[in-house]
């Protein structure tokens, strides 16, 4: 009877310990998740916590001391710049780990061994467009360069310093969760961080989906639908500006007529994880005829994906070369926006296409060999293997041809045929040194160094904003762009001739450029940077209206103040329903309407036109315009299964401006012929339905509709880890781009007196660890569009009441 | 008294332990406990239960409080479903005091199966 309780007992207490230890029955194990020497109680650090701390390093050049301020901002004085660069490695690894690992991880296809075989595809695609082989030759170049090399092993050092100092029950939380261990930290990983930057902003590509348009509803309608030039475009250079003639001019190959813009099939690739195509930016800078104080005041804010832990990471270095201030990110060396004693520099996106795919005919199925100028030509193979988390590992082999990896095959995606291969090149697989810039960038002193630094920069395309404290500004849309012949790339290329390749990029010096303007500003945001004028064929995926509010504001503003440059980051304004508001008002049937469509008609009437969090108006006109949207479109769009994409509103909206009767105004699918009357009308009719909906459930209010919302980067798998909810105003197309998820992911302003005056904030915090006060610190008053003075502290500050603690790095 | 001081012993060689080894280290210290502190079945188990449960629970709870509860609330929505970080202290002193007492059930039942009536 002993014998058999004991067994009882012996059997129930290995039972239990092994569920509480395991994953494999309960989602989490328990025993060691909560443990409170190991698990998640050692990760809810003190509100009162001291981040003093004396490290010892074998190897440092230098001494090297860190001051924190009470906002938890590093302020870097580094003997030598390398030991900054060890410091800053050790810094971003110390707050920012996990998000370092999982972004990298993401970058080279490496999710699956995180979180198992869901993740299976996203490894694919990301390997097969190259992310990994990308990384390797940005890295080649990286490190030939003594500069970079030592920025870069440096960082590398210091992240692997920390990394060996960590104590299992100090992992950060998201290794807790999901059960794995950091690895240590390689330069590859530093060049993959900048290759998935350049997948996010360079990325975006409609290649596929054009090429079917051009198909189905022939090449009238995909110039009238897919035009990236629109009227009411206000370029970054100014319209009016005299181009040279080009130093190189293409003409399409002979074939282009029947190989290229007569093909014969569709494509059936739906493409998955693009990126976000509303990833941009605004940026503008003004002279000092324009300020009140006479010394020019540059803007920049980012607009990505808001996440928690931010991409942003920000930090002040101090090193006998310079003395920079702004933001970093967890993955690279050196400040990436910001300002230095001399200058300031600030980014937007280009959104030129640099990624053109080309259409491969493998000699079988083994795509070892394809055609290519009347013979078969090797293609070199290189085999993934994609390791999944409980399973066995998944084996991918992705040809290599001539223009570069092979992303779509029979492979991959089963729908294709075999004579449906398609190989990408993309600029993001040119060797370069684009931390290069950077480094270059911290340290530059003048307009001259500014320009030198962004040679080194190939991708992706930005519209690099500069101002100096000796008065000039400039802005350079800087980066290897294509030659292109006109209207080559928009479609897959025939892969089987060399005539369509890529014949080099246009010579930088033609790239867009101004520098110190007469109007005494400049300002970029995603819009086409110039208008048809420019001599060389630009494609790209352009944003219209915030340029639009941004130009006609600073036009007409003098004396300028930086708190006049904080309102002007987060004004509201709607210009795009200022021009489609009246078309919605002039062409609906007012005596087709119900009582409560009526009422909608009403708030769309009385709106203010701004997106104010509290504007019903706003969620009124938005279902409107998306309805007639989608009654104009809808029916075209469907009439094929092949993947096509929605034109752009301003097509819509611009064509609609022109002529009532346009053509796309009719459904296809019905016998009557629909005028913009009914399309209107109707509209209002569906929207009204949804708003009823919306109204039900106290949704109608702008900043409840939009939900502005910071992830956690797990998701919706770590709602807990987000902030939800966050009553701001804004959109898409306006200044204060916050969308649901998306938005300004970083605001700074940086007047250039003697001393700089800065201001920034973004929506997270210094540390990335859920269970610090500075996890989410700056959420609310990002949200109320405040910000924070940013202090560059001096050598004599260390007495300063804002130093709070002091870490220091020294060899002995 | 036996019974106080088996209580204070199993938690402070759970702590000790804990400071080495990884979570189960809590049942070394409830088996040990069992094997080594001669009670009755029930109290051997209730003593280190207790332990492990005052062990978890006072630390977790003493964190947290030190934390503003910032984490615990997390983890409780995470887990728990719910925005309760004194429920996740009480998860995390019950899963500990449970571990430990089946542990020392094990140990003390070991002992008591050689033992003569």
């Amino acid at each position: 009877m002993k014998y058999v309780r004991f067994i009882f007992f012996l059997l129930l207490n290995s039972g239990l310990v092994f569920v509480l230890n395991s994953r494999s029955i309960l989602p989490l194990p328990l025993g060691e998740f909560l443990s409170v020497q190991e698990g998640i109680w050692q990760n809810a650090e003190s509100v009162n916590a001291s981040y003093n701390e004396k490290i010892k390093i074998v190897g440092m050049e230098g001494k090297a001391e860190v001051y924190f301020d009470d906002r938890l901002v590093p302020h870097i004085f580094a003997e030598k710049e390398n030991d900054a660069y060890f410091v800053q490695g050790y810094l971003h690894a110390k707050f920012r780990l996990w998000q370092m690992e999982f972004q990298t991880h993401a970058a080279a296809g490496r999710i699956s061994e995180i979180v198992g075989d869901k993740g299976i595809n996203f490894d694919k695609t990301q390997r097969r467009i190259g992310m990994v082989f990308a990384a390797e030759n940005a890295l080649g170049e990286m490190e030939k360069d003594p500069l970079s090399k030592a920025a870069i092993d440096a960082y590398t050092s210091g992240i692997n310093q920390y990394i060996s100092s960590l104590q299992t029950s100090q992992l950060p939380i998201e290794y807790k969760i999901l059960g794995y261990q950091p690895e240590a930290w390689t330069n590859l990983k530093t060049a993959l961080f900048t290759k998935q930057m350049t997948n996010n902003l360079a990325g975006y590509d409609r290649d596929f989906e054009f090429t079917n348009a051009l198909k189905v509803l022939g090449e009238d309608n995909f110039r009238i639908l897919y035009s990236d030039l629109a009227d009411s475009l206000y370029p970054v250079i100014p319209k009016g500006t005299v181009y040279q003639a080009p130093a190189i001019t293409l003409n399409a190959p002979e074939t282009a007529d029947s190989l290229y813009f007569k093909r014969k099939d569709t494509i059936q690739i739906a493409e998955e994880f693009k990126p976000n195509p509303s990833n941009g930016s605004n940026n503008w800078v003004l002279d000092g005829s324009k300020t009140k104080s006479g010394n020019p005041i540059l803007s920049n804010d980012p607009h990505l994906g808001l996440t928690l832990p931010s991409i942003w990471y920000e930090i002040q270095i101090h090193t006998p070369e310079y003395n920079s201030y702004g933001v970093s990110f967890p993955g690279i060396p050196g400040v990436v926006i910001g300002f230095n004693d001399n200058i300031a520099f600030g980014f937007t996106n280009a959104g030129r296409d640099v990624k053109d795919y080309y259409q491969i005919q493998f000699k079988n199925d083994k795509r070892k060999e394809y055609w290519f100028d009347n013979e078969w030509k090797f293609a070199s193979q290189r085999i993934e293997q994609i390791k999944v988390k409980n399973q066995p590992i998944v084996k991918d082999t992705v040809s290599y041809t001539i223009f570069g990896p092979v992303t779509y095959d029979k492979s991959f995606k089963t729908d294709l045929t075999e004579s449906q291969s398609y190989a990408l090149r993309w600029v993001a697989h040119d060797s370069s040194n684009i931390l290069k810039m950077w480094l270059l960038l911290n340290r530059a002193q003048n307009y001259d160094d500014y320009k030198t630094a962004i040679g080194y920069f190939n991708v992706p395309g930005q519209n690099m904003i500069f101002a100096s404290k000796t008065g000039d500004i400039a802005l350079w849309q800087q980066a290897s762009f294509p030659l292109r012949w006109k209207d080559q790339g928009l479609f897959v290329m025939p892969g089987t001739d060399s005539s369509y390749m890529w014949k080099g990029y246009i010579p930088s010096e033609e790239n867009p450029h101004i520098v110190n303007p007469v109007e005494g500003y400049i300002s970029s945001a995603n819009q086409r940077a110039a208008d048809s004028s420019y001599p060389y064929f630009i494609p790209g995926n352009y944003e219209v209206y915030r340029a639009i509010t941004i130009n006609r504001k600073l036009a007409a503003i003098s004396n300028a103040t930086i708190s006049d440059m904080m309102a002007l980051q987060n004004d509201n304004y709607n210009v795009f329903a200022e021009e489609a508001r009246p078309i919605l008002l002039q062409f609906v049937d007012k005596s087709a309407l119900t009582k409560e469509e009526k009422k909608y008609l009403g708030m769309v009437e009385t709106w203010n036109l701004i997106n104010d969090p509290k504007e019903k108006g706003t969620v009124c006109f938005v279902a409107w315009w998306d309805s007639l949207h989608a009654n104009v479109f809808n029916d075209d769009l469907n009439q094929s299964k092949v993947p096509l994409l929605k034109p752009e509103k301003f097509v819509l909206l611009e064509a609609l401006e022109k002529n009532s009767a346009f053509k796309f105004v009719d459904n296809i699918n019905t016998p009557i012929q629909e005028t913009l009357t009914t399309q209107v009308t109707s509209a209002l009719k569906k929207a009204a339905k949804h708003l009823a909906e919306l109204e039900k459930e106290d949704k109608i209010e702008w900043a409840k509709f939009k939900n502005t919302t910071v992830y956690h980067l797990l998701k919706t798998n770590a709602m807990a880890f987000a902030r939800t909810g966050l009553m701001n105003g804004g959109g898409h197309g306006i200044i204060n781009a916050s969308q649901h998820d998306h938005g300004p992911s970083w605001r700074m302003i940086v007047e250039l007196t003697t001393p700089t005056k800065a201001y920034g904030i973004y929506p997270g915090g210094q540390d990335g660890n859920p269970g610090s006060k500075f996890y989410d610190s700056f959420v609310d008053k990002w949200t109320k569009g405040e910000y924070y003075a940013l202090w560059v502290m001096n050598d004599n500050d260390i007495k300063d009441k804002r130093v709070k603690w002091k870490m220091t790095f020294s060899s002995n | 008294m036996k019974f106080i001081v088996s209580i204070f012993v199993t938690a402070l060689l759970a702590f000790s332990m804990g400071l080495l080894l990884p979570w189960w280290s809590i049942a070394i210290a409830g088996l040990i406990s069992g094997l080594s502190i001669p009670q009755k079945l029930i109290f051997s188990m209730l003593s280190s239960f207790i332990a492990i449960f005052l062990f978890w629970g006072f630390m977790a709870f003493f964190i947290s409080l030190s934390n503003d509860h910032i984490l615990a609330r997390r983890i409780s929505i995470l887990v728990l479903k719910q925005d309760n970080p004194i429920l996740l202290v009480l998860v995390t002193a019950l899963i500990g005091g449970i571990t430990g007492g089946i542990s020392s059930l094990t140990g003390r039942s070991l002992i008591l199966m050689f033992k003569k009536p």
